[in-house]
């Protein structure tokens, strides 16, 4: 394993060399960084031309010129890289550390969200194989497939940020919107469920009255204008939380889990009350650390009182019970901050922001309201990215399920008598998970280049930002750094996705080829 | 009772089986093939609505030919062309805008029939005929599409087949070259070469980005030429005398054609997303030529006032996406030798009848 991993890593920079090579002799051919000095009519135009072209020793040609890149580069064995000077003679390495975080704050959230949704609905496209949620879902990927993000971020912060946030002003939905959306959910759910046409009319008329009487009572307590949750709702959501969560991992016959899973919720809503001195303290890091440690060591001792067998599994189903719960408590934390974020002079009651990654704020603000306004930076530009490519995890998620559902094991487990939900949790979607992590794994790099096209729209100054700027200042340094790190992370994200599938599926072994 | 479903559900299995089995009797695999791709509905009716489109995309404008002062026009069927200046209509339009669109799409409810009217998609700030504009982009990025999907295909296809079929050093030397190409994301490399060459033109744009869009498909190319090089009928091919070049276009490339044509066709819906990405971003067509991505880009900020700017080239681009994607589906089905079809009722009860007659007989 360590063999192959070396024998990887030395691949790596082989190809890094390549590439490298290939896409700097290519901009050096193709910019001419004096372009604009040659136009101008400034007196001094030669004397110019000449420090610029020994400034980036444009005498020599662009694969020399490389080498000397390149041994400043190297100086990463040594421990003193110097990946050059962009056009502003500033470090290109501390340009591009400074975009970074920006960057991956932008592709992790979309990415963990289309992860979750599209392999949620994949999967539910599969168990209703050829039903009309099916061939929906099935129309919506491919609808979302043929999508150019640029179009969409438009809509999008038209409808949703734009009309949204006129809509917030008063918070009242009319009546149209309530029928409407509730019957949107009655026919969604109708058509997951689905069975005799009795029995999909009920549940769409269930739904849909309970959709409609939870709306108007949000319209009426204009709960979207002052949200908030407080220990009830947390209670009563949790308490949902824990049903599911235990359905889905150990099944509601498993008193144990259930028990456990229910204690969790008695201590994270009893948590509430401490938690909200801890967050609003001057160390609310620390705080929710602390919090998070405390609601861990409670699950897993809680399994332990209430468990004899399946320990594992158990506090397994309480762990994600008790996040869960936490995060409810931090977004119910948020929420409190709601009123003064939209209320300050530099938000002015126009919460979901259509460009930038921050609020400037001219006034001191407390921690939570810029926790909060990173938040409602991150909407619109998640959105986008997300519908862009949870497309792919809906089809690919859907076709292995189906695959494995075809497999022998599965027959084996239905024979032994196994419930549905057993055979499905534990035996199908395992299965399904091993493909699709690697496939995840490879598509982060791919989501960084995407997400170029997105911070352009929405004005976020990350990596894509920078790259637009090196290709239109001529910044041969700025575009190579720019163009390495986007390089390496492909590359170490593809080595991970290998050694990946080998941990998770025994009969694959990497290295023994040769 | 849930036994004697599981029971008839089996019996049904078989059943289905044999009726697909009869259906095949006596066709080669392309007739198969193209059989399954015609039953597939959504691909079939996003053939012809694509090969309508471009039908009358390319036939809607003057095609104006040699040289600017007396150009030979062969007439297209819309009476402006888009570098036409129509004067800028100001009247009936709403909320004080400018050059709105005239087309009227509701028949008869609304009083009058559907009409084009003057500037059915309206018009630009100066009064160029959105149309016209629009037909134009559609035009070029239906063009960069064919051209990155035949450069890619040919160059994939050639490149994967030697690859996998000579292996060794060759093998080493041109899968380090597509280890090369494929680390760095497609729209990277395409800015680079559009911003330096998106002024020559959008079919040499194309050409260059064909030149770096083919590594996937060689890839795939080469892991199907791997394993069907080591089949049976390659050695028979092989011992009656048959040259490499030959085993490897008749022999080999034939087998592998239904994962060659699948990823083509999805490169090429992938292709047409680049190429307005490209230019949206300016790095692609660049004016005074037109393009999707860039009518789009040009007019974002014009949606609140005059949203048409925005939505027509936007559904332009979505329409062939979409056609090519539903296509790609169809084309992977049909290739699919597990892909069974599922039996409609009619096909069950066809079954029966013929069944029964042969019972009879």
């Amino acid at each position: 394993m360590l063999a192959y991993v070396m024998r990887r890593l030395g691949a790596l920079v082989v190809i890094l060399f390549g590439s490298s090579f290939l896409l700097y002799n290519l901009s050096a051919y193709s910019t001419d960084p004096l372009a604009d000095l040659r136009l101008s009519d400034a007196p001094n135009k030669e004397q110019l031309i000449l420090t610029l072209t020994r400034e980036l020793r444009l005498d020599l040609p662009p694969a020399l010129r490389y080498f000397i890149w390149l041994r400043g580069v190297l100086g990463v064995f040594v421990g003193n890289p110097n990946f050059g000077l962009t056009r502003e003679n500033e470090p290109v390495i501390d340009a591009i550390t400074g975009a970074i975080p920006t960057t991956v704050r932008l592709v992790l959230v979309a990415t963990f969200v289309a992860i979750v949704l599209g392999i949620a609905l994949g999967i539910t496209s599969a168990l209703r194989q050829y039903t009309r949620f099916d061939y929906g879902m099935t129309f919506f990927a491919f609808l979302l497939f043929s999508l150019p993000i640029f179009w969409v971020a438009v809509l999008l912060k038209q409808y949703l940020a734009i009309d949204f946030n006129d809509f917030l002003v008063t918070a009242k939905i009319t009546p149209g919107w309530i029928v409407g959306l509730s019957a949107a959910a009655g026919f969604f759910w109708a058509a997951i469920i689905s069975g005799t046409r009795k029995r999909v009319t009920l549940i769409f008329i269930g739904v849909f009255v309970a959709n409609s009487i939870f709306l108007s009572i949000i319209s009426a307590t204009e709960w979207l204008a002052y949200p908030r949750l407080g220990p009830i709702a947390i209670a009563v959501l949790g308490v949902g939380i824990a049903y599911g969560v235990t359905y889905l991992s150990m099944g509601l016959s498993d008193k144990n889990a259930l028990k456990t899973t229910l204690l969790m919720v008695a201590v994270g809503t009893v948590s509430y009350f401490p938690a909200q001195a801890v967050l609003d303290s001057n160390r609310p890091r620390l705080g929710m650390l602390v919090l998070f440690l405390i609601l861990l060591a409670v699950s897993v001792g809680g399994a332990y009182i209430f468990a004899r067998i399946d320990r594992g599994p158990i506090i397994r189903t309480s762990i994600i019970t008790s996040t869960l719960i936490g995060v409810l408590i931090l977004i119910d934390k948020m929420m409190q901050a709601w009123r003064p974020f939209i209320e300050s002079d530099d938000v002015n009651y126009r919460p979901v922001a259509t460009i930038g990654q921050s609020t400037i704020w001219l006034t001191e603000v407390p921690f939570w309201v810029r926790v909060l306004d990173f938040a409602m930076h991150l909407i619109l530009p998640t959105i986008a990215l997300t519908l862009i490519s949870f497309a792919g995890y809906i089809r690919f998620s859907r076709g292995t399920l189906l695959d494995v559902l075809n497999q022998d094991y599965i027959r084996t487990a239905r024979a032994k008598g196994l419930t549905e939900r057993t055979v499905i949790m534990r035996h199908a979607f395992r299965n399904t998970m091993i493909p699709l992590t690697t496939i995840m794994v490879g598509d982060i790099a791919g989501i960084v280049g995407g997400a170029i096209i997105t911070e352009r729209v929405f004005g976020w100054q990350g990596m894509g930002t920078l790259f637009n700027k090196a290709i239109n200042s001529f910044d041969l340094n700025l575009l190579m750094g720019v163009i390495l790190f986007l390089s390496t992370l492909a590359i170490l994200a593809n080595l991970i996705a290998d050694l990946l599938y080998s941990v998770l599926d025994p009969r694959i072994r990497v290295g023994a080829g040769k | 009772m849930a036994r004697n479903r599981k029971e008839v559900e089996i019996v049904n299995e078989a059943n289905e089986n044999a009726i697909a089995n009869k259906e095949t009797e006596g066709l080669s695999q392309g007739q198969i093939v193209f059989r399954r791709f015609i039953r597939h509905r959504a691909a079939m009716i996003s053939v012809i609505f694509l090969f309508s489109l471009i039908a009358i995309v390319y036939t809607s404008l003057d095609w104006r030919l040699g040289n600017k002062e007396k150009p030979f026009v062969i007439p297209g069927w819309w009476k402006y062309h888009f570098e036409d200046m129509p004067e800028l209509r100001y009247a009936d339009c709403p909320g004080g805008t400018v050059g709105c669109p005239t087309i009227d799409a509701v028949p008869f409810f609304d009083g009058d029939g559907m009409s084009l009217g003057e500037h059915p998609f309206g018009q630009d700030d100066i009064g160029r005929d959105y149309l016209s504009l629009v037909m134009r982009g559609a035009q070029r990025s239906i063009l960069v599409m064919f051209i990155i999907g035949i450069i890619a295909a040919t160059l994939g296809t050639v490149i994967g087949a030697i690859s996998g079929y000579f292996r060794g050093w060759v093998d080493g030397v041109l899968m380090r070259l597509v280890d090369f190409i494929i680390t760095v994301p497609v729209i990277i490399i395409g800015s680079v070469i559009g911003f330096h060459y998106g002024n020559k033109g959008a079919a040499f744009l194309a050409l260059l980005l064909g030149i770096f869009s083919w590594t996937g498909l060689s890839r795939l190319v080469r892991g199907e030429f791997l394993t069907l090089r080591e089949r049976e009928f390659v050695d028979a091919a092989r011992v009656a005398g048959a040259g490499n070049r030959r085993i490897i276009f008749k022999h080999i490339l034939p087998n592998a054609v239904g994962v060659i044509i699948v990823s083509v066709t999805l490169l090429m819906s992938g292709a047409i997303l680049t190429e307005t990405a490209l230019s949206y971003l300016g790095f692609g067509v660049v004016a005074p030529d037109v393009s999707l991505g860039l009518l789009i880009s040009t007019y974002q900020d014009a949606f609140t006032t005059r949203p048409w700017l925005f939505w027509y080239p936007g559904l332009f681009i979505i329409a062939i996406a979409l056609c090519i994607n539903f296509i790609g589906d169809g084309l992977r089905d049909a290739f699919d030798p597990r892909q069974r079809r599922r039996l409609s009722r009619k096909d069950k009860a066809n079954a029966r009848k013929l069944e029964s007659r042969a019972e009879v007989a």
